[in-house]
């Protein structure tokens, strides 16, 4: 019998820890893991990335790991980008799409060592992998539950893990990785993030993940470090330019209705796309599009007004051109920013639009007809972000 | 031989006789190429093999019976030394006590066959036949795509739609239900002779992985009857065996100004990214052309001489879910002279043989190979062809050819040490119904599938390069997004019976892929 108080959801290795911090109580499912949307307050989580350090588990991330003589080759067939041009130990954003040029997922590689690379995905895809495994000698494991991993965010985020004692991280160049021991152990550190801001995410075994956790937490509690969840990185990654599959997107394989998957280009994603390099999926389709135009294209909108743009229909005078997938009033940029998927020819920079709002106030709905401009893309992107060595907060 | 000196507009991998058809097509349409073949000898699967000193046979396909006329004659074959030793053999279902059913045309002899049967018969002739006519209207073009709406497509699929409704209502909602049901329920509708119910069943299923019980096996039956349509009553023998037909199309493609090496295998398509710019032999040597056309099946094209590497995920998922294990073996026995079949004469020695004595007999032969044993009383398809045609054996002396169903291409505990076993329990099945036949052996071979492929380079040793089954004909041959003999891979096209329509020595894969080819112009 299962006890009473067990459920189906899974538990990352620091759940023990987020269950005592999450003092609301606010859970979601993150791919099958009991994951926070909020432990306190989602404005003041917020606020500790772009001002102090915000901690977020990221342990649900879809983990998987390539070694083997054909890895480099393998990957660079499944994804877009070339991943020749990544050396050891660096990481690098990219998506992966069907034969038919329609974005699957997009994701980080760790090019962890010779013939040795992990991919961070949003949804499970191994059934993809292994298929795409065929004719290639490449070993490929799902390693999400054997990584425990956190995103460490936010301008003090270099000075606490100095604090901590890992000696030189702040030269760590950005989407670099480097390793530093750990309770007679190691954990890796990779400069990287979906925030925006200065930041890392640190990977180490699911033993030592409460020890990292407490040693983190004592490191940085005179930098007002905190633990956020997913309603305040959902701002955070608002504001600086991130999609999110599944929200801005709908993954190729999980679109049933056809034309409702995107490709690279209509997700502004098109300097992923590298043809320069042997075949890969989608390549050929993705030639086609090229040469012959998009249907769509993504584009920031910078709306007027405080009301987040959400789910809103997008008109060009009278004509809907496209829809809002991501929303959000950003609080430090003091920008109202929405992302959408317009008709390819409503794309360009500088493009007036108009965005119908809906928003609702003690059960009275109003609707506003809000102006916006197409802009060039984040409207937060910090100069401490890029910096090398990392600046001291 | 290779002109080292000229420049190919397209090599075709593969001198089968569907590539030296297209290779043909294509050099009189003015394209100047060069076909490649890995074996001594063309023809492909329409082979001739000397098996024993002096003794030579079909090795693989032994019948002719589904050579498309407009492809015979286009190709000139009559011209070319093609020759019958005999055509529109009847199919002698044997019965161990020698009360053997002997299937004409339309006619039924023997075995206690009742007037009801006899009757049931010519009406299950009348209208296999008419499904067979109306199918062979979409054989002869490249399949319909369902979605893109091109003209030519539209005109395919009108034709069949409409032949569809012409057949009348009984006829059309017949069709509808037989296609999806299976061969076993069909013979029981119409016949009571067990004989016969068994030897249709046989037809149905001939190289394939399926029982008379398996779905499929009724489009298997409108398959081979495709045969009766274009002009074969019953199974013909090729004068010096099948092998004659690949000389004979070999002279044909040579006089049209094609290029020919034997002995010249392939190891490797070259493709440039997203392009095929030639091949790479096996010893070495490169040659460029700007199009490559496969003879060789689907999945040895794509495995074996493009890469699955090269390709994109989704193709190379589709190749390697294209069914394509043989069952059928073969064995050629060199015979001091003919045995004694009980109850048969010489002149119905030389019909085509069939030792199937019930459908359960068929489906409990199939049942060995679902688990990976061959079967210890298999269903067979037997030839006589010296009886017809004496130059495959000295004087006096014969051959026999069988083919023999239920033998997995994937042995459990592989075929080598179990093939001696396996030949002699046929032989022994055979000399069941020729007691004297044992005496006679000269010399006997045996291929097994996975010997079929090694030969014949046909990856599973499955003589259709894929089971034809209806998730496998028309615009899912050999997969969608390859169902018009273009590849993902520009300038590679594909033209083996692993495309529409199929297998068989029919030679209309070859004329359809050449037919595109040419349509498509300088954008193929």
């Amino acid at each position: 019998m299962i006890p009473h108080d067990e459920t189906m959801m899974l538990k990352t290795p620091f759940h023990s820890r987020v269950e005592a911090a999450c003092e609301i109580n606010m859970w979601e499912d993150w791919k099958g893991y009991t994951s926070p949307q909020a432990y306190t307050e989602v404005e003041q989580e917020y606020f500790a990335v772009r001002s102090n350090t915000g901690v977020f588990d990221i342990s649900p991330m879809i983990k998987y790991r390539f070694t083997g003589p054909d890895a480099g080759a393998y990957l660079n067939r499944l994804v877009t980008r070339d991943i020749s041009k990544i050396g050891i130990d660096r990481v690098a954003y990219t998506v992966w799409c069907d034969d038919n040029g329609q974005v699957m997922d997009d994701g980080t590689i760790f090019h962890l060592a010779e013939n040795d690379y992990r991919l961070c995905a949003y949804a499970r895809c191994l059934d993809w992998l292994m298929w795409s495994a065929e004719g290639f000698d490449v070993t490929i494991v799902d390693e999400t539950a054997d990584i425990a991993a956190l995103a460490v965010q936010g301008p003090t985020s270099c000075a606490i893990f100095k604090e901590m004692g890992f000696k030189g991280i702040e030269n760590l160049k950005p989407f670099g990785i480097a390793r530093f021991p750990f309770e007679g152990s190691e954990v890796m550190i990779s400069r990287t993030g979906f925030t925006g801001d200065l930041g890392y995410e640190i990977w180490i075994e699911p033993a030592l993940a409460e020890a990292f956790w407490d040693a983190l937490f004592e490191a940085g509690k005179h930098r007002e470090i905190r633990p956020i969840g997913s309603a305040a990185l959902d701002m955070l990654r608002t504001e600086t330019g991130f999609i999110q599959a599944g929200v801005d997107f709908v993954p190729a394989e999980e679109a049933i209705r056809t034309g409702r998957s995107r490709s690279p280009f209509e997700l502004g994603l098109g300097w992923l796309v590298s043809f320069d390099k042997p075949v890969f999926n989608g390549r050929k389709a993705l030639l086609k599009e090229k040469k012959e135009g998009s249907r769509y294209a993504f584009v920031y909108l910078d709306v007027d007004g405080n009301k987040p743009a959400e789910h809103a229909f997008v008109y060009s005078g009278n004509k809907e051109v496209g829809t809002v997938t991501s929303a959000a009033w950003c609080p430090t940029a003091k920008t109202n920013v929405a992302f959408a998927q317009v008709d390819a020819k409503y794309g360009k920079v500088g493009q007036e639009l108009v965005a119908e709002i809906y928003y609702e106030r003690e059960l009275k709905w109003t609707r506003v007809m809000a102006k916006c401009t197409v802009i060039e893309g984040a409207v937060f992107n910090p100069p401490r972000k890029r910096q090398t060595p990392a600046p001291d907060f | 031989m290779i002109n080292v000196d000229k420049k190919y507009d397209v090599i075709v991998v593969g001198g089968g006789h569907n590539g030296l058809v297209c290779a043909t097509y294509l050099a009189k349409a003015g394209r100047k190429v060069l076909v490649l073949e890995a074996n001594a000898t063309l023809g492909g699967g329409s082979a001739t093999s000397e098996f024993s000193d002096q003794f030579s046979v079909s090795s693989c396909a032994h019948w002719l019976f589904q050579l498309n006329p407009e492809v015979a004659s286009d190709m000139g074959l009559k011209g070319h030394g093609l020759e019958l030793a005999a055509r529109d053999l009847n199919t002698i279902a044997l019965a161990e006590d020698g009360n053997h059913l002997t299937i004409g045309v339309n006619t039924l002899e023997g075995a206690g066959v009742t007037d009801e049967d006899r009757k049931a018969f010519v009406a299950f002739n009348k209208q296999m036949l008419k499904f067979s006519k109306l199918l062979s209207g979409a054989f002869n073009r490249r399949a319909p795509k369902l979605v893109e709406g091109n003209l030519t497509d539209r005109i395919t699929l009108a034709k069949l739609g409409l032949g569809m409704k012409m057949l009348g209502k009984t006829d059309m909602s017949d069709l509808m239900r037989l296609a999806l049901i299976n061969i076993y329920d069909v013979m029981e509708e119409n016949f009571e002779n067990d004989l016969l119910k068994a030897a249709i069943s046989l037809d149905s299923l001939l190289g394939s992985h399926m029982g008379p019980r398996s779905p499929n096996t009724v489009y298997g039956y409108l398959y081979r009857r495709m045969g009766d349509i274009y002009g074969f009553n019953g199974p013909a023998v090729v004068r010096g065996g099948m092998g004659a037909v690949g000389e004979a199309l070999g002279n044909a493609a040579k006089a049209a100004g094609v290029d020919i090496e034997v002995s010249a295998a392939v190891s490797k398509i070259n493709v440039d990214v997203d392009r095929a710019t030639g091949v790479t032999l096996a010893d070495g040597r490169v040659v460029n052309a700007g199009m490559v056309v496969s003879n060789a099946d689907p999945k040895t094209t794509f495995n074996k001489l493009v890469g699955l590497t090269n390709i994109e995920t989704g193709v190379a998922r589709r190749v390697k879910t294209i069914r394509m294990k043989g069952d059928a073996a073969k064995l050629h026995i060199a015979l001091d002279s003919l045995p004694d079949f009980t109850g048969l004469t010489k002149d119905q020695m030389g019909q085509r043989l069939v030792i199937a004595p019930t459908m359960d007999y068929i489906e409990l032969a199939f049942n060995a190979c679902k688990y990976g044993e061959y079967s210890k009383a298999p269903a067979m398809d037997i030839s006589i062809p010296t009886i017809h045609d004496p130059s495959l054996a000295p004087d006096g002396k014969h051959v026999m050819s069988v083919i023999v169903q239920f033998a997995p291409y994937e042995l459990e505990g592989g075929w080598e040490s179990h093939k001696d076993n396996f030949k002699n329990l046929i032989i022994d099945r055979i000399a069941d119904y020729a007691p004297n036949l044992k005496d006679k052996i000269i010399a006997s071979e045996l291929l097994t599938p996975a010997d079929l492929e090694d030969r014949f380079h046909i990856h599973g040793g499955h003589w259709h390069h894929g089971e034809i089954s209806l998730d496998q004909i028309l615009t899912m041959r050999p997969f969608p997004g390859a169902s018009q003999y273009g590849t993902s891979v520009d300038g590679l096209f594909l033209c083996s019976a692993g495309t529409h329509p199929g297998g068989g020595v029919m030679g209309l894969a070859g004329h359809n892929a050449a037919k595109e080819i040419i349509k498509r112009g300088k954008s193929a």
